[in-house]
């Protein structure tokens, strides 16, 4: 039972290409576009506006609310049924939880930012991707914030501690020969930059203390990856050509 | 031991550590933690002297109590009007305000202002819990005839209006058009068809070149010798 090379050759630490930007949805406030090798991430922010229904608005600061959907073409080839699930219902709730941390909306009591993140195209790490692009998209959109966060996934697949998963290596034992029965987890991790604090840590799967908190370091130098590609996206398009 | 970490007029993204030490102060959507100041919106910087302070590159309108703002008509209740400002927040416009006249009691409110109107009005009063009143009792506050409304980033307003008023009296002295610019972001523009387009995309450029400078030349040469 060993993992020796990456099913995509990558390093273990090593991300899968990314690409990022703002403003691709020129009706919203703020948007964003985030892709992590076939993972492709859009965001779009709406508000502050009116609260809707009515009895979730809260007078003392307002209300940040994410929503997240996977479009039905994009997964491997079966259809995803469109509109909510219990799934996207949790990542949405995580979502939320992640990003509330940073965004500051004291000044705007009574109201809503809505966060609404769909997906083209999935290749694992969709949460993350989610989360790196809506605060690209918040950013955008101007709502105060202390700081950005970025997410990554990391985790073990088989005996190799890796970044950045993808959907075969969560699925290590149907698609590397040596693999088979070999534990796989699956670490989301966001973290709040400045600060270093994890906003949303979930597992999926097994790991023994020790390669968690291995798996934690490798993540936290893979973050500040992600953190790059941020800032670069969101300043590059105010940089005199 | 301070020091800067940014040049004037650079753009920075949120959490961005601007300057370390307790010799600056922390201006205009910044924050201090600890000893280092970072920054709380995505915005250009701008120090004078010890302060370092930032000019969001967008975002939401804070209703200020004394802005011109444009607002249109959504409701018409006992005492008044429901203005719609473009933001998460609905104004009061009480008959009392509405006009230097006497509106008598039974008159009735539509005639003065029917819904979906667009209005000219003054912020006069806004709550903690941003209720917000406003005023058209002031000199060129009304209601708006006749051109069109466009809808800008409301952080754009201070240079589509320019220092002293000068951009937008480049636009109206070329293109012979009334123009208001309300701090929420809506701007009404009045004239001939033609000018009123060329209105338009003046301003469209302004807002997507806002942060560059020599902005006013730009302006002048693409309205050129139109008139």
């Amino acid at each position: 039972m060993a993992y020796k090379e990456r099913l995509d050759g990558r390093k273990d630490n090593e991300l899968r290409p990314m690409e990022a930007k703002i403003k691709v949805i020129p009706n919203a406030a703020g948007s964003a576009s985030f892709k992590i090798g076939k993972t492709w991430a859009i965001a779009a922010v709406y508000g502050p506006r009116e609260v809707f229904p009515r009895f979730l608005a809260d007078p003392k600061k307002g209300l940040l609310r994410c929503h997240y959907s996977m479009m039905p073409f994009s997964g491997s080839g079966e259809r995803i049924r469109p509109g909510s699930s219990r799934r996207a219902q949790e990542i949405a709730m995580v979502m939320t939880k992640a990003l509330e941390p940073v965004v500051d909306l004291s000044e705007f009591p009574n109201s809503v930012v809505d966060v609404f993140v769909e997906l083209p195209q999935t290749d694992a790490g969709t949460r993350c991707a989610a989360i790196s692009a809506a605060s690209m998209a918040l950013a955008d959109a101007g709502i105060p914030m202390t700081d950005m966060v970025s997410a990554v996934a990391v985790g073990m697949a088989d005996d190799k501690i890796i970044a950045d998963l993808t959907y075969k290596e969560e699925h290590i034992h149907e698609f590397n020969e040596d693999s088979k029965g070999a534990p796989v987890s699956d670490i989301p991790i966001a973290m709040i930059h400045s600060t270093k604090e994890l906003s949303l840590l979930q597992m999926d799967g097994e790991i023994s203390k020790e390669d968690l908190l291995k798996a934690l370091e490798m993540g936290k130098e893979a973050i500040e990856k992600v953190y790059q590609v941020q800032v670069k996206a969101l300043k590059e398009i105010y940089t005199e050509a | 031991m301070s020091e800067i970490l940014i040049e004037d007029r650079t753009v920075v993204v949120p959490g961005e550590i601007l300057a370390k030490g307790m010799d600056y102060l922390p201006g205009e959507n910044t924050y201090r933690k600890d000893d280092t100041i970072h920054a709380k919106v995505l915005g250009l910087t701008s120090v004078t002297g010890r302060v370092i302070k930032l000019t969001p590159l967008a975002g939401p309108y804070f209703l200020k109590s004394g802005d011109k703002i444009i607002g249109r008509v959504i409701d018409i209740t006992m005492s008044g009007w429901r203005i719609d400002t473009d933001t998460a927040y609905s104004a009061m416009l009480n008959v009392r305000d509405a006009s230097t006249r006497f509106i008598k009691k039974e008159e009735d409110l539509s005639k003065i202002l029917a819904i979906d109107d667009y209005v000219i009005v003054v912020i006069t009063n806004v709550t903690s819990q941003r209720l917000i009143d406003v005023s058209m009792r002031d000199p060129g506050l009304r209601k708006v005839e006749g051109g069109r409304i466009i809808k800008i980033n409301c952080q754009k307003v201070p240079r589509v209006i320019g220092k002293k008023a000068s951009m937008i009296s480049l636009i109206k002295e070329k293109t012979g058009c009334e123009i208001t610019v309300g701090q929420n972001g809506l701007v009404w523009v009045k004239g001939t068809p033609e000018g009123e387009f060329k209105v338009q995309r003046a301003i469209k450029m302004i807002e997507e070149n806002s942060h560059l400078s020599g902005l006013t030349e730009k302006v002048e040469s693409f309205l050129g010798g139109a008139n």
